[in-house]
């Protein structure tokens, strides 16, 4: 999906510099510094309050920054109005206009465009087939429902052939089946139409199903940027690494470190070598904790298989989810209980509570956090 | 249990006992004085005593004579100078407290709106009476500062002073109603428009406006409805050019003591009032449709030449109108019109 300039470079199309923001006191974003490349599925994740819509409303020219820079194709956005700006945005509560149709809100940024009415029509009712509400045309806009007022949202703003679309939470309104038939849809038709998508949410699968890139935000700065793979297997921080996903932590003692490979003492684990890229940031000998995921720890279910790295635990609590179950397991050696997954396959029983197993588990899927 | 209590006991009896009290109370302050005007109305008056025979003679000399059209006409067109002026007004009033006041400082000057409240109607007509005069400040500012030579002579004791008056008495009626109409807009609609390449201006007036219009409608009603039929402010202020139908229903009843003269006149402004209303709602609704259907053009040669023939009808005076029943042909066929229009014309944006 992504263009590339001659260098072989992916262009950047939005560019931010250290963009900070204040309300007051109140120091809303902190030295922002981001390329969001042509054509790519970019997301903001963050928990509640964390600046996300504060930064996709600067990049949309609704809210003035206080330092730093915001360029949009190379220009500097500063002082320039929403209504000149290269992108448009999908309203977290859709903003659709009660006294206009369908047609009518679908068409609305079209009134200074140099077309004729028979081409203005043509072009909203292909928008509207795009989100698959052909025959909805004619409908007062107050008479939809959410996912029909989102999709003409969606129709309303990619009329416009924006080079930047930014959406504030568009699904978050929707239950979660339609919210999932959405997500696959927003990828399909931003493939479609090539355009940038900037998709603020809070929901980290949501984020990791959507999106080429994640920025994750904490209290107004850019804790981590990176794809979603490397998010989920690589996460910069214990902060991040909790926040996306489910990760258990252990504490641990490094006793040795290296450049290329650290020396850690895990409860429940025992001894182990981790390679240097394990650890985001420097190493140092002392107390730390290792993350790893619940499908990091394999359940022996037959315990004739012997493997070199394995532990014994005891099950405490078993929560079945149909496809998987969840397994809250207290390892031997290790002083609070890991959450482990496993899938349920057809001749495979679901332990119960109270029984010991064997659990088989792969040092490359640790992450030590210093 | 007999008939009576079941039905009582029913759910419609018990929604009937609920709402009795105040539908008594309605029936008696409402209805009855109404009926008794209706009933006036086609009786006559014989120096002391009524004469209860069934007659039209007061509705025929009411539609028929100069007087009385000359004072109902300029009881409209008074009351459609206060609702353009207060509404007009109005709205930078409500939209500035709506959209540039702090939240928190709303109810403050809601609050502030409604001062003039505190004094009696009456004290403030006086007032104006006290302003607008001769030797009163206004004439006097303006005359010190070398503007005007002499007193303004058309501010006080005709139509214009009606005006002036009603449209301050009236204000936070008109302030009020806009000023919720533009609350309920979701600020996100006005961020959309604007993103959706809109200016400042063309966001107000493809948004907001329509958006408001509920209000202004509101608004509209509420001025107008009442000042039609106002009484003491021409008394005090109007003089004799200044003079409304109200007047002269009074002079009917307690000067001339022909009180079924004073009831047929105040049916006759009553239906009027109501027509014209009507007649104006169903315009706009059709012109909207038109303006919609056809083009604004269209729609506004359409508006303009509605209103040129019946300025021309007005203008063309006493051979047109001089007899009732073309007085009320052309009621009818205007009521007329206006139903049509009500029952064809789909309600349009704007909610009108
Ligand atoms: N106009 C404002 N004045 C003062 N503070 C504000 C203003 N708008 C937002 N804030 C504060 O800035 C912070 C970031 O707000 P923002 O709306 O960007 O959060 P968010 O990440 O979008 O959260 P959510 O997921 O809940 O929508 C919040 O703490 C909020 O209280
Ligand atoms: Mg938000």
């Amino acid at each position: 999906m992504r263009d590339t300039s001659d260098t072989g470079r992916p262009q950047a199309i939005v560019t931010l510099q250290d963009v900070e923001k204040y309300y007051g006191e109140y120091h809303a974003l902190r030295g922002i510094s981001a390329e969001i490349r042509q054509g790519e599925f970019f997301s903001l994740l963050g928990p509640s309050g964390c600046g996300k819509t504060t930064l996709l409303r600067a990049i949309a020219g609704f809210e003035d920054i206080s330092s730093g820079t915001i360029r949009l194709d190379g220009r500097d956005m500063e002082g320039v109005a929403p209504n000149r700006r290269p992108t448009n945005l999908v309203f977290q509560s859709y903003a659709i206009f009660p006294h206009l149709t369908v047609s009518q809100n679908v068409g609305f940024g079209l009134r200074k465009a140099k077309m004729s009415p028979e081409d203005k029509r043509r072009a909203v009712g292909e928008a509207l087939e795009m989100v698959g509400l052909g025959d909805f045309g004619a409908r007062a806009a107050h008479a939809l429902s959410g996912g029909q007022r989102q999709r003409v949202a969606l129709a309303r703003a990619l009329i416009l052939k924006p080079r930047v679309l930014l959406l504030d939470e568009p699904l978050s309104a929707l239950d979660k089946k339609m919210r999932q038939v959405m997500q696959v849809e927003l990828i399909k038709l931003q493939r479609e139409v090539g355009i940038t998508f900037i998709l603020v949410t809070h929901d980290q699968e949501e984020a990791l199903v959507m999106s080429d890139r994640i920025a994750v935000m904490f209290e107004g700065g850019i804790a981590q940027l990176d794809d979603p793979e490397t998010l989920y297997r690589r996460p910069a921080s214990r902060r991040v690494a909790e926040f996306i996903g489910m990760m258990n932590f252990l504490p641990a003692q490094v006793t040795g470190t290296g450049p290329e490979r650290i020396e850690a003492e895990v409860a429940g684990l025992g001894r182990v070598t981790l390679d240097a890229g394990q650890c985001p940031g420097e190493a140092r000998p002392g107390a730390a904790a290792v993350g790893l995921r619940p499908e990091s720890l394999t359940i022996l279910f037959d315990s004739g298989v012997a493997h070199d790295r394995e532990v014994r635990g005891t099950v405490a609590e078993v929560t079945y989810y149909g496809d998987m179950t969840y397994y809250d397991i207290a390892l031997d050696g290790a002083p609070d209980t890991v959450s482990v997954s496993a899938r349920n396959m057809p001749g495979r029983r679901v332990l119960e509570r109270g029984e010991t197993t064997a659990l088989a588990w792969d040092p490359r899927a640790l992450s030590l956090f210093c | 249990m007999n008939a009576v209590t079941r039905a009582l006991r029913s759910e419609g009896g018990k929604g009937l006992i609920m709402v009795s009290p105040p539908l008594v109370y309605a029936l008696l302050l409402l209805a009855a004085p109404l009926a008794t005007i209706v009933l006036f109305s086609f009786w006559t008056q014989n120096f002391l005593d009524i004469d209860r025979t069934f007659t039209i003679a007061n509705y025929a000399e009411a539609l028929s004579d100069p007087l009385y059209r000359e004072l109902m006409l300029r009881s409209l067109r008074i009351s459609a100078s206060v609702t353009a002026v207060t509404v007009i007004l109005a709205f930078p009033v409500a939209y500035f407290i709506s959209f540039h006041v702090a939240p928190e400082r709303k109810s403050l000057w809601l609050f502030l709106i409604t001062i003039p409240f505190w004094t009696s109607y009456l004290i403030r007509v006086f007032l104006w009476r006290v302003i607008l005069a001769f030797d009163g400040p206004v004439n006097g500012s303006l005359m010190g500062l070398g503007i005007i030579d002499e007193p303004l002579t058309f501010i006080l004791y005709n139509a214009n002073a009606v005006i002036i008056t009603l449209a301050h008495a009236f204000a936070p009626f008109a302030i009020l109603p806009i000023f919720v109409s533009l609350e309920k807009i979701d600020r996100s609609l006005l961020e959309a428009a604007r993103d959706l390449g809109e200016s400042r201006t063309m966001t107000f007036l493809r948004v907001t406006l329509p958006l408001a219009m509920p209000g202004v409608l509101a608004a509209v009603l509420i001025v107008s409805i009442p000042t039609v039929g106002d009484y003491v402010t021409p008394r005090l202020v109007g003089g004799s050019g200044g003079t409304m139908i109200a007047n002269m229903i009074y002079a009917q009843i307690f000067d001339l003591n022909d009180r079924p003269m004073g009831a047929t006149l105040a049916v006759l402004a009553m239906a009027i009032v109501a027509m014209t209303l009507l007649w104006l709602i169903a315009r706009i609704r059709f012109w909207l449709w038109l303006a919609e259907g056809r083009g604004v053009w269209i729609a506004l040669a359409a508006g303009l030449a509605e209103i040129l023939a019946i300025r021309a009808i007005f203008t063309l005076g006493p051979g047109i109108l001089g007899t009732p029943g073309t007085v009320l042909g052309l009621l009818a066929i205007a009521t007329l019109g206006s139903v049509l229009i009500f029952l064809r014309v789909p309600k349009g944006r704007a909610g009108i």
